[in-house]
């Protein structure tokens, strides 16, 4: 009863699996994960983010950054944008519309939780 | 239960919001740019030599001022264009409205300073400004600038409090030495 639900990365718990509910403020498991939550607010704060910025920020290896960043691609959550700085490949990285409705909706949910709570 | 889910909602809440505050920084900062800078006060410190009530001793100092922030400039767009990074929008409005003030102070200053014939004070008052005006903008802006505009600020109170006749050195470590260190180090670890 008392336990936590624990993301497969093995990150802190967050909430309890119980409250993934289904309906309008359901919690959207794909952003709730911590380092996808990570990028998808560093996104929101900053018009676009390098890969290795992203890594300093997120203080993460290159490849969990990789894997989270690729599931929030496949969601379209985040756009990837491969180009070279010289010979050297850069991916640039931005929230798309929907990604940005994803932590609107998310932040709504956290804050409902808080006022249910009051 | 209830009050940890509550507890872990305000937690998520925070880690947003932290994350947020730590991504909206301006990183187009010039490394390679400061260097430039660097070297054009050198070159001012040898032409102008040490303060002197001149129009040519400030003439040097003021063209190389334009010259340097024009420089300036031009390194951040050039960064901005090669790191696909923004140069408009609420993170650069917030770094250049934190960095202006004070500049706009040391050029007012400059004006009473020079109507008054306190030539020799000048470098300390444009050290500090220009201190000044890089740590504000440095609070958004990636890590090493705020150290820079805390190195330019203590240089430009030692400056004050030195003989007058030392103001050119402080203008050579300052404006030339403290940019071109602090840029290599933006330059290596910051991407140019």
């Amino acid at each position: 009863m008392g336990k936590t639900a624990r993301n497969p990365a093995g990150h802190s718990p967050v909430v309890p699996k119980t409250t993934v509910a289904k309906g309008p403020l359901a919690l959207d498991r794909l952003i709730h994960e911590r380092l996808r939550l990570g990028i998808v607010s560093a996104l929101a704060a900053n018009e676009r983010l390098t890969f290795n910025e992203l890594k300093r920020l997120l203080q993460t290896t290159d490849g969990n950054l990789s894997v989270h960043a690729r599931k929030l691609e496949e969601a379209n959550y985040v756009a990837c944008e491969k180009t070279f700085a010289g010979r050297v490949p850069r991916s640039v990285y931005r929230l798309t519309a929907s990604g940005r409705r994803a932590l609107d909706k998310y932040l709504a949910h956290m804050e409902a939780i808080i006022q249910a709570m009051k | 239960m209830m009050p940890r889910l509550h507890e872990h909602a305000a937690e998520n809440l925070q880690f947003i919001r932290e994350t947020m505050a730590r991504a909206a920084n301006f990183t187009a900062v010039p490394g390679l740019g400061g260097v430039a800078m660097g070297v054009l006060a050198l070159a001012a410190t040898i032409v102008a030599g040490p303060p002197r009530a001149t129009s040519a001793w400030l003439g040097v100092w003021l063209a190389t001022a334009g010259l340097a922030a024009a420089t300036g400039f031009i390194a951040i767009l050039w960064k901005a264009r090669r790191h696909h990074l923004p140069i408009r929008g609420p993170v650069v409005r917030r770094f250049a409205l934190a960095l202006v003030p004070a500049l706009v102070v040391g050029i007012v200053l400059t004006a009473v300073f020079v109507r008054h014939g306190l030539f020799a004070q000048l470098p300390g008052c444009w050290l500090l400004c220009y201190g000044a005006a890089i740590s504000s903008g440095g609070a958004f802006s990636v890590r090493p600038v705020p150290f820079m505009g805390a190195a330019f600020m203590v240089l430009g109170a030692l400056a004050f409090v030195a003989p007058t006749e030392w103001g050119h050195f402080f203008m050579a470590v300052g404006f030339g030495a403290l940019h071109i260190s602090f840029g290599i180090v933006i330059a290596r670890n910051y991407g140019g």
